[in-house]
C-alpha cells in the first residue's frame, strides 16, 4: 500500500506551494491469526501511518488492505467491531475517571456495562493499578498509569486483533515489564494477533515472532529476530537494524521531528 | 446512542463549575436585556425582548454544542477513537444533538424561573404549548446547521472554532432576536430570511399574543394565538429542518472521508 501527505506551505498571498511526502511506500506484509508481528522504525518511518490505516482513520492513495477476511475502507464497519487500537497519546477525557472512559467504551461497543466494567478492572488490577484509583480523574493519573487504562481499554472489548502503537513508550521500566508480561499472557491465553510497532529492539525481540523493518514509509526487511540477525551478519537486533535501514532508533526517540514529519 | 449521552452527561458533571458559570450568566443575561423593556413602561416590548432572549438562549447552546462536539474532542484528543468505533455516524450525531436539546431545555427552565425572580410574568394566557411545538420544530434546523458547522474544525480546529462563532453572531443579527427586521439595513433583510431563528422567534411571538393583528388583546391582558395561525412558520421550520438534517449529515460524511485521505483526523494539540 501506499500513502503520501500533502502539506500546503504559503509563498504569497495568494501562492502555495504544496509539498508531497511518502509515508508508507510500496508496504507489503502478511500477520497471520494469533501472531504477535513487530514494526520497528523511527519516527517518520510510516509505523503510526500504518496503525492508523489498520484502525480505519486514514485511506491508502493506493493498494490493497485486508484485516480479519474484510477490505478496507469498504468493511470498515465490520473491522472496527473486530480491533482494539493503542496509541502512544493515551486519548482519554481527561476530566473523566477511568470507570466513566472505560464505561463510555462499554457503551460504544454496546457491552453490557457491568461485565464490561468488571473485565476492564481485572485487567487494570492485573496491570498493577489498584482499584481506589478507578475512580480518579485521569488527570490526576501518571503516563504509566494512564497508558494501562488505554491497555484495559481496548482489551475490555476482547477484539481478535490488538494494534499497538508504541504502548510502552515513555513507562518506568516496572510498567513496561507489566504491560509486556500482559501482552504475553494475552497471546498465550486468548490467541489474540497483535501488530505491534515499537522503538524498543528489546521489546520487540522479547515478544515478537516476526519483526519488520521500517525507513522511509518502506518496509526494508522482514523474518524472525534471528533470520534478520543472520541476513544482516549481526550480533544484536539494533546492528541489524542499523545495517539494513541505515538509520538510528536511539537519536529519534525523541517526540516530533524537526522537519514536522507525519509517523 | 446512549454511549454519547452518558459521555456528555459526565462531563457536565465534571465540569459542573462552568455550566452553573455559564448558566448565571444566561440568567442574568436574560434579566438585563428584559428589564429594558420594564425601564420603558411597555409591555408589548418586555414581552418581545424576552421571547428574543429565550428563544435565542434555547436555541444558541443547542446549534453550539452540536457545532462544537468535533472541536471538544480535537482538544481533549478523542476524535480518533471515536471515529474509529463500531457506531455510525447517524447515531453518534444524533445522540450528541439528543444530550444537547435535552441539556438546552434544562438550562432554559432555569432562565425562565430566575426570570421570574426579576419580572412579573403572566403566561396564564399564552399558547405555552403551542411554543414547545416551535421550539421542537426548530431544534431539526438548528441541528442541521450544527452538524454543518462541526466540520469545520476538522479544516482546522482553531479557525473552525473561530468561524462556527462568527456564524452565530451573523444569525444574532439577521435573525430578529431583540428588534424588528424592518430595522435592518434594507441589503441585510434578505439574509433574515435563511435564519430558521427568525421563524420561530415570528411564530412564538404570535404564540404569546405580541404584536398587532396576531393575538387578541382582552381584559387588559395579551392574548396568545392559536396554533393555526404559526402554521406557514411551522411549514417552513419544517421544511428547513428536512433538508438541513440530512445535509448536514451528507457534509459531515463528505468531510469525514476527506480528513480520513488527508490525515486530519490526526490529533494536533
Amino acid at each position: 500500500m501506499n500513502k503520501v501527505f500533502r502539506k500546503r506551505k504559503r509563498q504569497g498571498i495568494f501562492k502555495y506551494t504544496v509539498n508531497e511526502q511518502w509515508a508508507v511506500k510500496d508496504v507489503s506484509f502478511e500477520v497471520a491469526q494469533g501472531e504477535t508481528y513487530g514494526l520497528l522504525g523511527p519516527n517518520g518511518s510510516g509505523k503510526s501511518t500504518l496503525i492508523r490505516i489498520l484502525s480505519t482513520l486514514l485511506i491508502p492513495d493506493h493498494g490493497e488492505v485486508r484485516l480479519m477476511g474484510h477490505k478496507l475502507p469498504d468493511e470498515e464497519r465490520a473491522v472496527r467491531w473486530k480491533i482494539g487500537r493503542v496509541s502512544v497519546d493515551a486519548a482519554f477525557y481527561k476530566r473523566l475517571s477511568a470507570r466513566e472512559n472505560l464505561l463510555y467504551s462499554a457503551y460504544l461497543y454496546g457491552l453490557e456495562p457491568k461485565g464490561a466494567e468488571k473485565r476492564a478492572f481485572g485487567i487494570l488490577e492485573r496491570l498493577g493499578i489498584e482499584s481506589r484509583r478507578f475512580s480518579d480523574p485521569l488527570e490526576e493519573m501518571s503516563r504509566g498509569m494512564q497508558q494501562k487504562v488505554s491497555i484495559a481499554r481496548a482489551l475490555m472489548i476482547n477484539p481478535p486483533m490488538l494494534l499497538l502503537d508504541e504502548p510502552t513508550t515513555g513507562l518506568d521500566p516496572k510498567s513496561k515489564r507489566d504491560v509486556q508480561r500482559f501482552l504475553e499472557d494475552l497471546r498465550e491465553e486468548e490467541g489474540t494477533t497483535i501488530l505491534l510497532t515499537t522503538h524498543d529492539m528489546n521489546e520487540a525481540e522479547h515478544l515478537c515472532a516476526r519483526i519488520g523493518f521500517l525507513a522511509h514509509g518502506s518496509l526494508v526487511a522482514e523474518g524472525t529476530a534471528e533470520e534478520l540477525k543472520s541476513q544482516a551478519q549481526s550480533v544484536t537486533l539494533e546492528d541489524a537494524f542499523i545495517k539494513m535501514t541505515g538509520e538510528k532508533l536511539s537519536n529519534e526517540e525523541e517526540e516530533g521531528g524537526k522537519n514536522d514529519r507525519r509517523t | 446512542m446512549m454511549a454519547f449521552i452518558f459521555r456528555d452527561f459526565s462531563l457536565t458533571k465534571r465540569y459542573l463549575g462552568w455550566v452553573v458559570v455559564f448558566t448565571f450568566y444566561a440568567m442574568v443575561n436574560s434579566a438585563t436585556i428584559a428589564l429594558i423593556g420594564v425601564a420603558a413602561k411597555d409591555e408589548q416590548l418586555t414581552l418581545t425582548l424576552i421571547v428574543g432572549v429565550l428563544l435565542w438562549s434555547f436555541l444558541s447552546v443547542l446549534f453550539n454544542e452540536i457545532a462544537s462536539s468535533v472541536a471538544y474532542e480535537r482538544w481533549e484528543g478523542t476524535l480518533e477513537y471515536t471515529f474509529m468505533a463500531p457506531v455510525s455516524r447517524l447515531i453518534h450525531l444524533f445522540g450528541v444533538s439528543l444530550y444537547s436539546a435535552v441539556y438546552s431545555i434544562v438550562r432554559l427552565v432555569i432562565v425562565v424561573g430566575a426570570l421570574a425572580v426579576f419580572i412579573k410574568l403572566d403566561l396564564s394566557r399564552a399558547n405555552l404549548w403551542g411554543i414547545l411545538v416551535v421550539l421542537l420544530v426548530s431544534s431539526f434546523a438548528f441541528i442541521g446547521l450544527g452538524l454543518m458547522a462541526a466540520v469545520l474544525p476538522v479544516f482546522s480546529p482553531e479557525r473552525g472554532a473561530e468561524a462556527t462563532n462568527i456564524f452565530q453572531g451573523c444569525l444574532l443579527l439577521v435573525s430578529g432576536v431583540y428588534y424588528p427586521l424592518e430595522v435592518l439595513p434594507a441589503w441585510l433583510q434578505p439574509f433574515a430570511k435563511l435564519s430558521p431563528a427568525t421563524y420561530s422567534l415570528s411564530a412564538c411571538r404570535k404564540l404569546m399574543g405580541i404584536g398587532s393583528g396576531q393575538g387578541q388583546q382582552g381584559q387588559g391582558q395579551l392574548v396568545g394565538a392559536p396554533i393555526s395561525e404559526v402554521v406557514p412558520e411551522l411549514l417552513t421550520l419544517t421544511l428547513m429542518g428536512v433538508v438541513m438534517v440530512p445535509v448536514g449529515l451528507w457534509v459531515f460524511g463528505h468531510v469525514e472521508r476527506w480528513a480520513k485521505k488527508t490525515g486530519k483526523l490526526k490529533r494536533t494539540g
